[in-house]
């Protein structure tokens, strides 16, 4: 297990999937009937290698902590899902979407994995339409498409506002076929706190379900992580409350690399933090880019005024704003990529350009959109293209029905009307690059046990387009893993059912049970929430936006003497058996003590800036990211050894065959 | 803000349940409705008191995990939202807020105000998809072209976030809205048409079998509905109905 074998196919790029699939071994109908597979997660990644395999015949039993696995958090994605179909005949290709994606991440993502990614990425778009998911269309009735960041094509497929909710209820329904034929079985409200290793192998886990307590012990030839990413160590995201990093930090603890967890973006559109109550963070979808331009005053004291609430945006003049966006980045402007427009927007707030109270927000503007769009639709329906109410009204009628869900969702969080004063956004924690490390077959490295969507870390490099998520998670559960998960249990055919009674499984319920006790018996003082923010803050703080030497080392210390406290101090009320948030709470955060120690560990390690890893000592004169393809052009892969100060850096080195490595310019 | 919590508490589906009374102060206008109970939950924590258990997850509106019946309204006083994006700015100083679980006999109370709906689950089990395998071998995603108007209607129809408010919010405890979205989705697509049939039919065969009561068209589940889907579903619903039953 010491060494990192990628697995990357040989042969041209082009070639390496499809010659992959030619050769790999396959198991019989007949005997996939007796072979099980676990899949932990139920989100677009997860529950679509569910109804999958499935489909193939495997029996399959899916784990969810949600009451359905309709609530999974890809449900809240909203933009869209990126494919290379170029209906829009704009030069999009495979190669075009591989290369986007590659030059998005920065250089740190492999080529091979990228390449399958855009090459399979048309039939997700196919295969969603006969599913019944409702893409948007044009008045002829074919599919529509919008832009996101760092393309310069119209690649991206949606479904108003709600693309994930859409992608992932096609995935559910996928799985309600599966679950109705018997071929999958559902455990809603059920987390899985351990892997079960026998002989070196993945061969079950054990479960606790939430509504009893009840762990269960539960058997597999495979096992499947799909539990999503890990943004919630920073108390503060957009993910769900409920998002947690425990399914993939236990299979860490067992032995699964951990691959570059200080790759985290940071979302440029989100409503600003209102005060110290906050529980989350709400996305304002990227989409919004294509009509919102980005602004914030030009001098500071008209800053200062608005912050003080003596001035409106709307009452300062165009040559008074300053559309930073635009300005810097003319060719890509308010459509750079995320890690981009956040950076920007943190360097106009920090030199005192903010526009709300707390000097943390940065103006998304639709004047100029519905200016546009009135003057269009006055135009198409022969009416006055002068008179400024009507061009106001027909244009937002088109805002309200391309954005109508995120205007109404801002307008109830922020109290204040978007179609009539600029909405307030600033960047805050969306989503993970890193996650545990997989081969080019989405086996960790732990023989058996595959990691799949947001959970692994292959295909974003350091950064992550918008729109590539639910792709990923899609391409990865509908048509990758089915392929390489059955080369595996080819050899498992003869294995027969796995035993629950084996003392792999004992040892691992007892440790479990162990941490339960632990927990509902100490006698502290503070919430679960306590402790979980006290961490979200070091980690905001010093392990966020941008990143120093200083202050990963403080942040590494006040981490461990934090969990350190957290042990001593938690206050876990009721009993393991019985329906317990807090207990369930208690076991995530105590992962997310461990991880955020790591994610400094390696954000400190790694000396250069890439994509969402932005270290303030490796920066540019005009303040860009500065790589250093010489001594970190690989993958970290952490291997566990007992404490994360201990943790072993294994390199993956990165070749680039295909792609040349340059300075990433959105100029 | 200070407030009157009446909370309904029941330590589990075999305990009988019933409302206590707590005062809570410090609450600002911008919390949402749950953040509210968290800073409650926080202080019952502290004290050594079992929290309020409830459901929620993603605060954004959509995954549909939260619930509550608040003063008498499923996802409380304001409309088109649901309880996580509800804002105590709806409420004034010194309210008393009333708060109990989704009541229906096919959603059975868990605890506190966690009730199970995974009778949803089930009728969605018994049709709600199109049964096409994955292959990465259908045809082209514009193969078929659908009409704008269709393709908006059916998507109008699948934003249900299958919360079940217009069950809780129904004197029947109907489940007619949550069904006849999903129906609907698929009846106007072509790729839906093919099991149209069978699927009303099955879906409605389990509805039944659930427990939940019949539609009597008063029209409170469209109007609590936090994603506005429409009472026109269940025309369509029943009209697939009859279709497939005569």
């Amino acid at each position: 297990m010491a060494t990192l074998d990628s697995k990357i196919p040989a042969g041209p790029i082009d070639d390496k999937w499809t010659s992959y699939k030619d050769h790999i071994n396959l198991v019989n109908p007949a005997n996939k009937r007796n072979i099980d597979v676990i899949v932990v997660g139920t989100g677009l990644a997860g529950g679509s290698a569910a109804a999958t395999l499935a489909e193939l015949g495997y029996n399959v039993k899916a784990f969810c902590f949600q009451d359905s696995p309709r609530r999974a958090h890809s449900i809240a994605a909203q933009g869209g899902i990126n494919a290379a179909k170029n209906y829009q005949g704009d030069g999009d290709s495979t190669y075009r979407l591989f290369y986007d994606t590659v030059k998005g991440g920065d250089y740190r993502s492999r080529e091979a994995n990228v390449y399958r990614l855009a090459e399979v990425s048309a039939n997700i778009i196919d295969q969603c339409v006969a599913q019944g998911v409702p893409f948007a269309r044009d008045y002829g009735g074919l599919l529509d498409n919008r832009s996101f960041g760092g393309v310069l094509v119209s690649r991206t497929f949606y479904a108003k506002g709600q693309t994930g909710q859409q992608l992932l209820l096609g995935a559910y329904s996928a799985m309600n076929r599966q679950i109705a034929r018997g071929k999958i079985k559902m455990y809603n409200r059920h987390e899985m706190l351990d892997l079960v290793m026998v002989d070196g192998k993945a061969r079950g886990i054990i479960a606790r379900d939430l509504v009893t307590g009840k762990l269960e012990r539960h058997a597999a030839h495979a096992v499947v992580i799909a539990s999503g990413g890990y943004g919630n160590v920073f108390y503060l995201s957009t993910n769900a409350m409920g998002s947690n990093v425990t399914a993939a930090w236990k299979i860490h603890k067992k032995g699964a690399f951990f691959a570059n967890p200080c790759y985290t973006q940071i979302h440029p559109t989100c409503i600003p933090v209102s005060g110290d109550h906050q529980s989350k963070l709400t996305l304002m979808s990227e989409s919004l880019r294509n009509d919102g331009r980005i602004w914030v005053p030009k001098k500071l004291e008209d800053a200062k005024a608005i912050r003080e609430g003596k001035l409106k945006p709307t009452q300062l003049k165009e040559e008074d704003r300053d559309y930073y966006l635009e300005r810097r980045y003319p060719s890509f402007g308010n459509l750079v990529p995320r890690d981009v427009a956040s950076r920007a927007a943190k360097e106009r707030c920090d030199a005192g350009f903010g526009v709300n109270k707390t000097g943390e927000a940065v103006y998304l503007d639709f004047a100029a959109a519905i200016e546009r769009y009135g003057k269009e639709q006055a135009h198409i329906k022969g009416l006055d293209e002068n008179d400024a109410a009507l061009v106001k009204k027909l244009g937002t009628q088109i805002v309200e029905a391309k954005y109508g869900n995120l205007f109404q969702m801002y307008e109830k969080i922020v109290d204040e009307n978007p179609y009539e004063t600029p909405m307030m956004i600033y960047p805050a924690v969306h989503y993970t690059m890193g996650g545990v490390w997989v081969d080019y077959n989405l086996m960790t490295t732990i023989p058996g046990c595959y990691c799949i969507g947001e959970a692994n870390f292959s295909d974003h490099g350091a950064n992550r387009l918008g729109a590539s998520a639910l792709m990923q998670g899609l391409a990865d559960g509908y048509f990758v893993l089915p392929y390489t998960i059955g080369d595996y249990l080819s050899k498992d055919i003869r294995t027969g059912k796995i035993p629950t009674d084996l003392p792999e499984f004992e040892a691992a319920e007892k440790s479990v049970r162990a941490q339960i006790d632990t927990f509902v018996n100490n006698k502290g003082t503070h919430s679960v929430d306590y402790f979980h923010k006290k961490l979200g803050k070091i980690m905001w703080d010093k392990v966020g936006m941008a990143r120093n030497e200083k202050g990963l080392k403080e942040a590494i210390e006040e981490i461990a003497q934090l969990r350190d406290a957290f042990y001593k101090d938690v206050k876990v009320p009721g009993t393991g058996e019985e329906y317990n948030e807090e207990l369930a709470k208690a076991l995530r955060v105590a992962d997310f003590m461990e991880l955020g120690e790591l994610f400094a560990k390696d954000a400190l390690h790694r000396n250069e800036s890439c994509g969402g890893h932005f270290r303030e000592e490796y920066q540019s004169e005009e303040g860009e990211a500065q790589r250093d393809d010489k001594n970190f052009a690989y993958v970290a892969a952490w291997e566990y050894k007992g404490k994360p100060s201990d943790a072993v850096l294994h390199k993956e080195a990165l070749e680039y065959e295909n792609i040349k490595l340059v300075t990433r310019s959105y100029k | 803000m200070k407030l009157t919590l009446k909370i309904w508490r029941q330590k589990n589906n075999q305990a009988s349940g019933k409302f206590e009374t707590y005062p809570l102060d410090g609450v600002s206008p911008d919390m949402s409705f749950l953040e509210m109970l968290d800073v409650l939950n926080n202080e019952l924590i502290e004290k050594g008191i079992d929290p309020v258990a409830f459901d929620h997850d993603c605060r954004e509106g959509i995954c549909g995990m939260c619930s509550l019946f608040i003063n008498g309204e499923a996802h409380g006083p304001d409309r088109g939202v649901t309880t996580c994006q509800l804002h105590m700015r709806k409420f004034k100083d010194g309210d008393t807020i009333t708060i109990e679980p989704f009541r229906a006999k096919a959603f059975p109370v868990i605890k506190d105000l966690v009730v199970d709906r995974s009778s949803f689950d089930r009728i969605q089990h018994a049709g709600g998809y199109i049964s096409v395998n994955t292959s990465g071998n259908t045809q082209d995603a514009n193969a078929i072209p659908i009409s704008k108007h269709a393709a908006d209607e059916a998507m109008d129809a699948a934003t249900c976030i299958g919360c079940g408010a217009c069950v809780a919010t129904c004197k029947n405890a109907s489940a007619m809205l949550f069904v006849a979205a999903k129906v609907s989705q698929y009846a106007l697509l072509p790729q839906g048409r093919v099991e149209a049939t069978d699927r009303v039919l099955n879906m409605v065969k389990q509805m039944d079998l659930e427990g939940f009561g019949n539609c009597t068209n008063t029209g409170a589940c469209e109007i609590e509905c936090p994603k506005g889907i429409s009472l026109e579903n269940i025309a369509r619903m029943n009209r697939e109905f009859l279709k497939a039953s005569v």
